[in-house]
């Protein structure tokens, strides 16, 4: 997968937990908590959609690297490359 | 127990609702006049199609969809209910004393729905745990419901749930009614609520013990009395009430739907699942004897009727000992015409009838195409609704498995 895809499919994420984010204003390279109603549950949902989606396993040490947009879309890249 | 003081009498000053085909009081009052319905088919996994009473009510008014979505049904029906009690009783609760407001609500059962759509779900990947999701506690917990109330109120004071099978929503009135006396709080918001229609478990257990019910017409399915009743028809729904003292209610000048003056709660002591008539009527008689009253001063009794063979002939066998010389006292049944609420039964079903303070209607059972003998009672309503010279007292009866029992009694409040 392209950058671009999983940053698609990382909103399409988000806008599935909440319907009524505003993600057209979304900062990539702010954290998404400061930006969307979003907490540690919702955070865990994006997780688990990921595992269910990929199979990925995202330990949980790595959590913090997905605090924003572009964050996650750097660690996810070469996890996904394959995809 | 008869209460005078003000400090001490409680009143119902607010009711909020969601049951099958209405989704606030005046609506549903006129479907249970006009002897409509409220069932329909619903397409259930492993049982295929069955009749239910579903709600349709506008789920975001006060909440959401992300908090629906992350919550439970129980939650967003429980949240709805609530906004509408708290706003029927013009309260405001932002200037008021939140921790002085506590949140009882009265369950069957909760968690059915949440474990088995997680089961479910697990087996799409190989039951590998790593699926389960992490909002199964959360909503799971069994104040789950009244939690989920006080997080959308902003409601700090005490919230729990009763369990009390299908007695709960009096049982929960009855919490509410005893925390004001002991003043734990100033405000009881407190009622019934029921997912259960989402549990295919909960269909699939009734059709095992040959009671749940079937008819090729939905709307006929619900048939408490009738000689060819098969069954319980399950319906989801919430009834959620704001009870205060009458000295506060007074203070604020709010509109009064009634006053709780009796209640009673007792049990069978002898089996899961079969009622006893004898221990009905001993509660019955309790709720009297606490209410100061007898027999004849009961203008409607709202049987608990859900439509099976041997419940049906218990209850009435204890109303019969009970209002064996009341020719002015009515009996009705609320289940014909929106099914089996569960918890949020007793809420509904009284609910339904208070409205009979003001307008003098005593509402109909439907369904009853052939009285079984055995159900056969004193002026039970039937078809069409009855205009009585005034209603001044219900008597609503509540019971449930494991052999619990409960009466509430409501009085047209005066001074």
């Amino acid at each position: 997968m392209t950058p671009e895809a999983i940053k698609a499919v990382i909103l399409e994420i988000i806008q599935d937990i909440d319907e009524d984010a505003d993600l057209a204003t979304l900062k990539g390279e702010l954290p998404l908590r400061d930006q969307l109603d979003l907490d540690s549950m919702d955070f865990l949902d994006i997780v688990m959609e990921l595992r269910k989606r990929y199979k990925l396993q995202v330990p949980e040490e790595d959590y913090p690297k997905l605090a924003s947009l572009d964050s996650t879309v750097a660690y996810l890249t070469p996890r996904l490359k394959d995809l | 127990m008869k209460e005078s003081r003000p400090s001490q009498r409680i009143v119902i000053t607010g009711v909020g609702l969601a049951a099958p085909g209405a989704d606030n009081l005046a609506d549903f009052r006129h479907n249970l006049l006009a002897g409509l319905s409220g069932i329909r088919l619903m397409e259930h996994r492993y049982i295929g199609k069955v009749p239910a009473g579903l709600c349709d009510f506008p789920e975001t008014k006060y909440r959401k969809r992300k908090d629906n979505k992350r919550g439970t049904r129980a939650g967003c029906l429980g949240v709805y209910a609530a906004h509408e009690a708290v706003a029927d009783a013009g309260l405001n609760l932002a200037a008021s004393d939140r921790s002085r407001v506590g949140v009882y609500v009265g369950l069957t059962e909760h968690g059915n729905v949440e474990t088995e759509n997680e089961v479910y779900n697990l087996g799409q990947f190989d039951n590998n745990v790593d699926f389960w999701s992490h909002h199964h506690n959360p909503r799971t917990v069994l104040n789950n419901p009244a939690g989920e109330i006080t997080m959308s109120l902003d409601i700090t004071g005490p919230h729990y749930s009763v369990g009390a099978a299908c007695a709960a929503g009096n049982a929960a009135l009855i919490q509410g009614l005893q925390m004001l006396r002991l003043h734990d709080v100033d405000l009881a918001l407190c009622g019934g609520i029921s997912e259960s229609t989402g549990s295919f478990g909960v269909f699939a257990s009734f059709k095992a013990q040959g009671a749940l019910a079937s008819h090729p017409d939905p709307r006929q399915a619900s048939r408490p009395f009738d000689r060819g009743r098969n069954g319980i028809v399950i319906a989801e729904g919430a009834c959620l009430y704001t009870l205060e003292r009458l000295d506060d209610a007074l203070a604020r000048g709010v509109k009064i739907h009634g006053e709780i003056i009796g209640y009673a709660m007792n049990s069978d002591a002898r089996d899961f699942v079969l009622p006893y008539w004898p221990r009905q009527a001993e509660c019955m008689r309790l709720a009297l004897s606490r209410a100061g009253l007898v027999a004849q001063d009961i203008d409607i009794v709202n049987s608990h009727a859900t439509g099976t063979r041997q419940g049906d002939i218990e209850e009435c066998h204890a109303l019969r000992e009970v209002f064996a010389d009341c020719p002015r006292t009515y009996i009705n049944n609320t289940k014909s015409l929106i099914g089996h609420a569960m918890g949020a039964a007793g809420g509904l079903e009284l609910a339904g009838n208070l409205p009979a303070f003001t307008d003098r209607l005593v509402h109909p059972t439907i369904n009853i195409d052939d009285l079984d003998p055995a159900c056969s009672l004193p002026n039970l309503v039937r078809d069409r609704a009855v205009e009585t010279n005034g209603v001044k007292v219900i008597l609503n009866n509540s019971f449930g498995m494991l052999g619990i029992n409960s009466v509430v009694i409501v009085g047209k409040y005066q001074q």
